[in-house]
This record gives structure tokens, C-alpha cells and sequence, in this order.
């Protein structure tokens, strides 16, 4: 702690010395509260890429459920004795466990995939409206403040309403719903820097418009746009499990999170808490673990309170 | 201000134009309706006349102005599982969202303005510090999942609330109301706590921060300089000076928790519109769809210009940047 405290007094040729990134690292590992938030998103992580090795069982399988085994609670064994089914079983007999770890799988990577599609859209719009301005920009930027003024989940629904259901659907009805985020943030990022002498620099080198856009303008608005991208993976999944769970998001046959909830709903009821509150607990987990990261990062990467 | 009112007007205007547009792109373009009204075993001469007779055989601009000028006379057409029409069937459950919706917003602001105000005036007490971790929490759970929760605690843990309807309802000129009675207070309790966590949350923080800010203020060492008690100050002062953009909030929320109660209403069988748009989603009654989105898009317009329109009463600099663009 004493070291913490005497650091911001270094002297300036010191701390310019020392590596941006190391400068990052030990900017974040300083909350507690967020390094547990990093290893808990790890273990998600891994979780849901490993989740055909971890889960006990291979969950959507038929031949490996018996329906005997149907709406056990946590810690019963098996009818055959040869496994224990640590979070309880479903309806049809699956181990809660294993059906977690892969509806962690799905959960996860529809909001990963959305929210890298949204910013990959968003960032080359908000970059080009803030590099050229003029019309395209206010039309732009239109468009995003109105969609913008709607919450999210109301631009979801009218499009999977239109659209129907599927994988490739709520992807796209998450991409419509977040793109204009990142849209306003990278045009925020890029009016500010365009007026630098860098770029001005650059275009006076005689580079092409796309290499001064892509190599010179936007890695200086990365900072702002990481922030908002974390804190928008967590929005996207949570917007895709209640989509999910309302029946308008992803089909039976890719049980993520928000759907294995709505399965074990009925349950609830009759005291069966385990069906729905298990993967309740993974999802709060992973959101909960994106938001710490995504905090702490916004305080790390803030230019503001740098210099302090 | 006229002129300012004419021009966000217009803007109001132009958003509820472009959205009739995609609706109908959407609904009417996508697909063809005539396979889900006409019997698939029907010859080519009947499906031809079908289409006449719906006017499908029109180009889409016709088939588009037509749509336009019935919705224009509140003719959204007819429920294809119903038989009546859509728009009716979304008015009449109109009541149950809005009912649901005001309670949850009082909730909210009546809860979150004193705890807001305590986690701004003591920021590092024990309090403090809980007030804004649950409200941290607020922020992070999603309403379906906080909902569940509800219901097996309160009502099938504990008992103590219904896990879902609305309960008895009185009428009161012609608006079913279930704030009249003890039973429906009962049945409206849960879902209106689980509608407000998330303002809740959001009020809280704003409340806060605006508390934090408002206390290093002139007016308020100023206040306390004239030995104001610490009551008047707080009360008063800065009170005052958070209330606008709490005000504004509030109204702009308002549209996001009618948006919202579909989530909550389809986890109570709350029978509101959200309840009717969920169930016309999953069996493809595309008129109730229509009329909804198109309402609901209304309401929303509204509920902006409205609250951009006080605010401009409110604070004049927003209406001089207006006139200077």
C-alpha cells in the first residue's frame, strides 16, 4: 500500500519511462474488487470454450439422459449410481451442470459475436462521419439519435417480430439494436483527434484518406470505444437471454442461458428452483464479472485522471 | 418557442413516417401475407382474386399509401386470430400497462430520490455505500431474472403475494382499475417492484451524483453560511437544483418502461399489451403486431416531444441553442 501511495510523486521522467501498457496493468490490478471481476470472467471464459470437455455429460445427447433421472434435486446420484448431478437435473433427466456450460457457450458467444460485428459497423460509420463531417455525418448521426432515444430491446423485438427467429436473426437484431453506441463514441473520439496536428501531419505526408483513417485516427479513439464495447457485451447478453427467454430469441435448439431459465419457469412454482436458478446464477456471474472489468477499465483508460 | 415547437414537431412527424414505412416494409413486404390467408390448396384463379380483393395486386407504393390513409383513420386492420380489430384489442389492455407502469415509476422515484439524496449526503458511510452497491446490482440484473426471483420468494416461498394475474378490478368511467382494492394491491405489488428496479437504480445514481455536485456549489455553502438548517438546505436547495434533470429522466424513462412491461408482464400474466404483443409474435397475428410497434412508436414520440417541450420551458439555453443551429 505504501508503495501505491508514493507513486503518483515520482518524479515525470520516471513515469514516462515506464511502458503504457505496464502503466494499464498496474493501473487496474490496484481494485481489488475488479481483479476478482477479471478472474471470475477467466473462469467463465474457459467455461464456455472448454464446455465439451468440462460438462460431465453431453447435455442435448438423448442416449446419454435417462428420463428417470427427470427433476432431481442438486447432489443427487444417478439411477445407475455412476454420476452425481451436482446442480440438479431437468425435466427430461439432463445434468444442470453440463446444459449450463453449454448454454454459457451459446449466451457468451452471441454477445461476443454481436457486439465485435456492432463495432466493427458502428466504428467505421462514427470514424467516417467524424473524419469527412458535412452531410453524412448529420444524416448519420440522425438516424443513430432516434434510434438511440428507443430502448433496446424495443428495436430488438420490432425486428425479430419481422424477422422470425434464429441464431443468425438475434445477431443481427443485437447488431441493429447496439450499433449506433459505438457509432456516436468513435465520431465523439474522432472529431476531437482529426484537429491534431498528427493527422494533419499525416494527410501533408500525402497518405491515402483509409490509412490515416484506420492506422493514424483510429487507434487513438480505441480507449473510449473498449469501455463502451465491455460494457456493451454484458448489455448484449443480458438483451439476448431475456429475448431468449421471452421465446423471441434464439430456438430450442440452441438452449442458451435465457432459455434454459424459461424452461425450469414452470418448475418454479412447485418448489423445483433448481431447473431456473442455476443458470440464473451463471448469467448474473458473467454479467456481473463483464461489469466490474468493464468499470475498471473506464477509470484505468480515462485521460482525465491521468495526469493526477 | 413557436418556432421551436413547430420544428420538433416536424421532426416527431418525420420519425413516426419513416417507422410507418419499415412496419410496413417489414410486415407487409417480407413474406407473403396471402399464404397464411388464403387455404394452400386454393387454385390460382381464387389466390389472384384474393389479392384483388386485399389489394395485394397493387403496386407496393399503392399498397403503402393505402395502409397509410386507413392508419391514418385508426384502421390498422383486423386481428387475424381475433377477427376484431387490432388496434381495439391493444386499447382496451392499454389500462393494465399504463396502471403497471405509473406504479412502478412512483416506486422508483419515491424510493429513489431519499436514498439517492442519503448516498450523496454520506458517500462513505455504510448506508452510502450500500444504497450505491444495490443500486450497482440494479443495474446488472436482468428484470426477467430479478422477476423469478420475486415469485419464488413472495409467493411460492413465503406466500405472502399472488405469483401472477391482476386480480379484481374495478371500474372507473369506463378504465378496469385494480388500485381500488386491497386484492388488487396485492397482485400489482410484485410486478410493479420488479418494472421499477432498473429506474429505480438509475434515479438513485443520478439523485447522487447530483447530491455530490450540488453540496460544492456556492448557493449551498451560502445557504449554510446564512445558517440555514440542514434540513432547509437539503430540502430546498438542493433539492431544487437536482429535480430537472431527474424531471427529464423520468419522462423519458417513462416510454422505456412501457417497453419493458412486456418483460415483466409475460412473467406475471399480467394481461397488458406486452402480454398480447408476446402472444401475436409467437402465433403470427401480424395486424395486433403492426398496431402495437405503430402505437407504442407513437406513445414514444409523444412522450419526447413532451418532455423536450418542458425542458425547453424549463431552461432556456436549450432553446436558444435550438435557434442558433
Amino acid at each position: 500500500m505504501s508503495e501505491a501511495t508514493t507513486l503518483p510523486a515520482a518524479s515525470p521522467a520516471e513515469a514516462e519511462v515506464e511502458r503504457p501498457l505496464r502503466r494499464l496493468v498496474r493501473a487496474y490490478a490496484e481494485s481489488r474488487v475488479a481483479l476478482f471481476g477479471l478472474a471470475l470472467l477467466l473462469v467463465i471464459v474457459l467455461a464456455s470454450l472448454l464446455a465439451p470437455w468440462l460438462a460431465p455429460q453431453n447435455p442435448y445427447d438423448l442416449m446419454q439422459l435417462d428420463v428417470l433421472d427427470g427433476r432431481l434435486p442438486p447432489g443427487s446420484a444417478s439411477g445407475d449410481g455412476r454420476q452425481t448431478y451436482l446442480l440438479g437435473t431437468d425435466e427430461q433427466g439432463r445434468d444442470m451442470l453440463s446444459a449450463i456450460l453449454y448454454g454459457l457457450r451459446i449466451s457468451v458467444g452471441v454477445g461476443v459475436v454481436a457486439t465485435l460485428l456492432a463495432l466493427a459497423i458502428g466504428m467505421a460509420l462514427g470514424l467516417a462521419a467524424g473524419y469527412f463531417g458535412g452531410r453524412f455525418d448529420a444524416i448519420l448521426m440522425r438516424i443513430a439519435d432516434i434510434q438511440l432515444s428507443f430502448p433496446s430491446i424495443l428495436v430488438a423485438m420490432i425486428l425479430l417480430a419481422l424477422f422470425g427467429q434464429g441464431i443468425d436473426k438475434i445477431v443481427i437484431a443485437l447488431v441493429a439494436a447496439q450499433w449506433a453506441y459505438y457509432a456516436r463514441t468513435t465520431r465523439g473520439a474522432a472529431l476531437v483527434e482529426r484537429r491534431k496536428e498528427y493527422i494533419e501531419a499525416a494527410r501533408l505526408l500525402g497518405l491515402s484518406t483509409l490509412r490515416i483513417l484506420f492506422r493514424h485516427l483510429l487507434p487513438n479513439c480505441l480507449p473510449p470505444l473498449i469501455v463502451v464495447a465491455a460494457l456493451q457485451v454484458a448489455a448484449a447478453i443480458a438483451l439476448e437471454a431475456t429475448l431468449s427467454f421471452l421465446g423471441l430469441g434464439l430456438p430450442v435448439t440452441e438452449p442458451s442461458l435465457g432459455l434454459l431459465i424459461a424452461n425450469g419457469f414452470q418448475y418454479l412454482y412447485s418448489g423445483r428452483y433448481w431447473i431456473s436458478v442455476f443458470p440464473g446464477v451463471a448469467l448474473l456471474l458473467t454479467i456481473l464479472a463483464i461489469n466490474l472489468v468493464a468499470d475498471q477499465l473506464r477509470d484505468v483508460l480515462n485521460p482525465r485522471l491521468h495526469g493526477q | 418557442m413557436p418556432l421551436f415547437i413547430l420544428r420538433r414537431g416536424l421532426q416527431a412527424l418525420n420519425v413516426l413516417f419513416v417507422m410507418s414505412l419499415l412496419v410496413f416494409a417489414g410486415v407487409y413486404a417480407i413474406g407473403n401475407p396471402l399464404d397464411l390467408l388464403v387455404d394452400p390448396n386454393a387454385t390460382q384463379e381464387d389466390m389472384a382474386r384474393a389479392a384483388a380483393s386485399l389489394g395485394l395486386d397493387q403496386p407496393l407504393w399503392v399498397q403503402y399509401g393505402r395502409f397509410l390513409a386507413r392508419a391514418l383513420q385508426g384502421d390498422l386492420g383486423d386481428s387475424f386470430l381475433h377477427g376484431a380489430p387490432a388496434l381495439g384489442l391493444i386499447v382496451e389492455r392499454l389500462p393494465a400497462t399504463l396502471e403497471l407502469a405509473v406504479v412502478a415509476m412512483l416506486v422508483a422515484v419515491l424510493l429513489g430520490i431519499p436514498l439517492g439524496l442519503w448516498a450523496g449526503l454520506r458517500p462513505d458511510s455504510l448506508p452510502g455505500k450500500t444504497i450505491m452497491a444495490g443500486s450497482i446490482l440494479g443495474f446488472s440484473l436482468p428484470t426477467f431474472w430479478v422477476g423469478l426471483m420475486l415469485i419464488m420468494v413472495f409467493a411460492v416461498q413465503l406466500g405472502w403475494l399472488p405469483a401472477g394475474g391482476r386480480g379484481p378490478t374495478t371500474d372507473v368511467l369506463g378504465v378496469s382499475t385494480s388500485l381500488l382494492t386491497m386484492e388488487g394491491w396485492r397482485h400489482l405489488l410484485l410486478p410493479a417492484a420488479n418494472l421499477a428496479l432498473f429506474k429505480l437504480s438509475l434515479i438513485i445514481r443520478l439523485t447522487r451524483s447530483g447530491t455530490r455536485e450540488a453540496l460544492l456549489q456556492d448557493y449551498v455553502k451560502f445557504a449554510r453560511a446564512k445558517g440555514l438548517s440542514n434540513v432547509r438546505v437539503v430540502g430546498v436547495h438542493v433539492l431544487k437544483n437536482i429535480l430537472i434533470p431527474i424531471v427529464t429522466v423520468v419522462g423519458l424513462e417513462f416510454g422505456s418502461l412501457i417497453a419493458f412491461s412486456v418483460v415483466t408482464e409475460s412473467i406475471f400474466a399480467w394481461p397488458g399489451m406486452g402480454k398480447l404483443l408476446l402472444d401475436s409474435i409467437t402465433q403470427l397475428d401480424r395486424p395486433v403486431v403492426v398496431a402495437y410497434l405503430l402505437l407504442v412508436v407513437t406513445l414514444y414520440v409523444v412522450i419526447n416531444l413532451t418532455v423536450d417541450l418542458l425542458y425547453a420551458a424549463l431552461d432556456p439555453r436549450v432553446r436558444l441553442a435550438g435557434a442558433r443551429q
